[in-house]
């Protein structure tokens, strides 16, 4: 079996590829998705091997791409939208929340819109305003809709292409300060054998604290276990990578041996993943917890300037302050 | 969608090669004042009839072709600073200073812009200190100038976004009574030809109509947005848009400075006496790269490049003081010298620029701030100190 070293950015490539492939009714539509390959070059060649009407630049209009993707999806394709940065979806979001995420419900099921929208989302890269915002809380609050999002080139090559494959609309988040990040992708492993889409993973086995992270959020928490570690403590990090529904089957188990929990993102921590996610690991694992369920996100106002981002965004040095607070009760 | 658009049709074929078909029929009528050889042209006919025409004086002229110079020369550096890493990224006017500079003198005191990001010609006629722009860039603030005190808005990233505040701005200029007289009020929104697109710009294009707003739309079709041609956002003339929502478009030449200048100056001036709004096409084309992090050679040939540089907005100027004997040789050497003198003051406070306090990050979430950003505030900066003297 081939196994190659990728970045995430290009396992994402090679997974879209594998998709266009694989189902002649999936179609790749955005601004700059076409010659220039999108602006993180995520969609790069793919015009060129693939032809423009199957990878679509289209006029400079968000609602206009989801709302046409809606048409196209009830027509039996399976588009495949990218928004060009976390901070251009609000144009598009009503088409989102109102459109794409109901018509199965409306339709008592007969009109499917097997979509994924693809956003880069997260800070951490020096932008300029509106390119480092985190809107996972707005999706995941919608039903009828489903958000994931990868930490790892392998989980970016094989959920792009199950998200693709599924019958759901999908909000794809794709972590965009680890779009150069390279690890491992098993290329020719079928998909049917891959880890399922929606599940959390355990990204580190560990003993004496249980850290939650996802997306971006991921790496830091593995960076800060790896830490800990060399001060004798344990952390046990696991992978989300689906936010609606919240796979937390594997964080109960966790928390129920370990006692403690912390669960990290880039949003701001008001009515965050993070909320929720404490909530009801708390309402699960209340007799085992040694402490209260902390969260580390980012703060409650809008996203800064990029000089200050570093002391806005979690760090190693936060997560870990979190985890000595849990063991100070 | 039509039959025969790109993803409809089950044979995946199409029947007429549509993308081959040229956006526009033709050369485009162009309002032009100044031919790229430096030629004056006494007066120009709009699509309905209008005539325009300018009358400066030689020092105006000379002022013209220093503003030209000058915003430039502060581009030019920008970029190298960006290169330089010292901002996080620009977007270049480069190539464009003609309808920026134009337009950006066609507006009175009074009058209010609201600019997209590019937009460092027009806050360069505001009076605004060209420093302002960077700090956004650099990522040490979102935008430094005073809005009011200038009437020149934040700089707008959302595509389109400003030109529904645009319009809403002039209806309330027209409910304050401030329309209908030689010295009545103006606004003036800029956008790209991309943003033609968006949703927000088209249901401006609705209020401003109905609502008669004192507004002036000035879209500079740079022929791209990022990697898209124009053709990816309109198949008509976009001046020729402004019909089907009831008031008037024009297109002009947007490297000539004279003609961007007249043309908006006579919008401006029919919005300011109640006559509502109206579209200006400032046909023009971006020389550089979109933004610093963009890659123009993989999607535009350079002989299309090439065959702009030769309708320069300076060069044209600069031959027409020539021509004209407005200008000598003592005049040329002294701009330079200007715009290099400044450009190197700007560049010395770029560098001088500090980061930010951390702590500001909290400031401004709320007029009237909030107990709970206060406790965040007072927790952040309390960690922040347990790093004091540590190498954080
Ligand atoms: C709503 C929205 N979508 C996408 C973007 C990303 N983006 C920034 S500039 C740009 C192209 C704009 O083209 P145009 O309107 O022609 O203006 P120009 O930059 O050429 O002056 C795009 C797609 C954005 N800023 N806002």
């Amino acid at each position: 079996m081939a196994t190659e070293t990728l970045t995430l950015g290009k396992a994402l490539n090679t997974g879209l590829r594998k998709a266009l492939e694989n189902d002649p009714k999936v179609v790749i539509m955005g601004e700059d998705v076409g010659k220039l390959g999108g602006v993180f070059r995520i969609t790069d060649g793919l015009q060129k091997d693939f032809g423009d009407q199957r990878v679509i630049d289209t006029p400079l209009a968000e609602s206009g791409i989801i709302g046409t993707a809606v048409g196209l999806a009830i027509r039996g394709f399976r588009p495949v939208c990218e928004i060009q940065f976390d901070g251009f979806v609000y144009p598009a979001y009503d088409q989102i929340v109102s459109q794409v995420a109901k018509m199965h419900y409306r339709s008592q099921g007969k009109v499917r819109i097997p979509m994924v929208i693809r956003i880069p989302y997260g800070g951490g890269i020096g932008a300029v305003e509106h390119h480092s915002e985190s809107p996972e809380a707005y999706f995941a609050h919608t039903a009828g809709l489903k958000v994931v999002t990868c930490a790892n080139p392998q989980d970016a090559y094989t959920m792009i292409q199950q998200a693709i494959a599924s019958d759901d609309p999908i909000v794809f988040l794709e972590p965009k300060r680890r779009y150069w990040e390279k690890g491992p992708v098993e290329l020719d492993a079928p998909l049917s054998e891959a880890y399922p889409l929606h599940s959390a993973r355990v990204a580190r086995a560990g003993t004496d604290a249980t850290v939650l992270a996802y997306g971006p959020m991921v790496r830091t928490c593995l960076d800060a276990a790896t830490a800990a570690a060399e001060d004798g403590r344990e952390l046990e990090v696991i992978d989300l990578r689906t936010l609606s529904p919240l796979d937390l089957t594997a964080a109960y188990e966790s928390v129920k041996r370990t006692g403690r929990c912390v669960v990290v993102h880039e949003a701001p921590g008001n009515l965050g993943l993070g909320s929720e996610i404490a909530a009801r690991i708390t309402e699960e694992c209340f007799y085992s917890l040694e402490s209260p369920v902390l969260r580390v996100t980012g703060f409650d106002t809008p996203y800064p300037a990029s000089r200050v981002e570093e002391e806005y965004l979690p760090d190693l040095d936060r997560v870990l302050d979190a985890v000595d607070r849990t063991f100070g009760w | 969608m039509a039959k025969g658009d790109p993803g409809v049709t089950t044979r995946g074929r199409r029947a007429a090669p549509r993308s081959k078909r040229p956006a526009t029929a033709g050369e485009p009528e162009l309002v032009q004042l100044l031919t790229p050889e430096g030629e004056r042209i006494e007066s120009a006919i709009g699509p309905d009839g209008t005539e325009y025409r300018v009358d400066f004086t030689d020092e105006e002229y000379r002022g013209l072709y220093r503003d030209l110079v000058l915003v430039r020369k502060l581009d030019a550096e920008a970029t190298a600073l960006q290169r330089q890493g010292e901002l996080g990224l620009w977007a270049s006017l480069l190539g464009q200073e003609a309808a920026q500079v134009g337009s950006g003198r066609a507006l009175r005191t009074q009058d209010m812009a609201f600019p997209t990001y590019r937009e460092h010609g027009v806050l360069y006629c505001r009076g605004i200190d060209p420093i302002m722009p960077l700090g956004l860039f650099r990522g040490v603030d979102q935008g430094g100038w005073d809005p009011n005190e200038f009437k020149f808005n934040m700089y707008t990233i959302v595509i389109g976004a400003q030109t529904l505040h645009a319009t809403g701005y002039a209806m309330g200029v027209h409910m304050d009574g401030k329309t209908g007289t030689e010295d009545g009020e103006a606004v003036i929104a800029y956008f790209g030809d991309g943003a033609t697109s968006q949703g927000d710009v088209n249901e401006a294009f609705v209020w401003a109509s109905v609502f008669n707003a004192p507004l002036v739309f000035f879209c500079q079709n740079n022929q791209y947005a990022i990697s898209e041609p124009l053709e990816r956002q309109t198949r008509v003339p976009l001046y020729q848009r402004a019909g089907g929502f009831g008031f008037p478009g024009v297109r002009v030449d947007g490297n000539d400075v004279l003609a961007s200048y007249a043309v908006t100056r006579h919008a401006l001036d029919n919005a300011r006496l109640g006559q509502g709004p109206s579209l200006i096409e400032a046909y023009t084309y971006r020389m550089g790269a979109h933004t610093t992090s963009d890659d123009p050679t993989r999607y535009r040939i350079a002989s299309e490049v090439e065959a702009w540089r030769a309708k320069d907005p300076i060069a044209r100027m600069k031959a027409f003081l020539e021509k004209q004997q407005l200008a000598d040789a003592d005049f040329f050497a002294a701009v330079d010298e200007q715009a290099r003198a400044e450009s190197v003051h700007l560049r010395e406070r770029v560098l001088a620029m500090p980061n930010p306090e951390p702590v500001t990050m909290f400031d401004h979430v709320y007029p009237n701030g909030s107990p709970e950003l206060d406790e965040q505030r007072a927790q952040f900066s309390k960690y922040m100190e347990s790093f004091e003297g540590s190498a954080h």
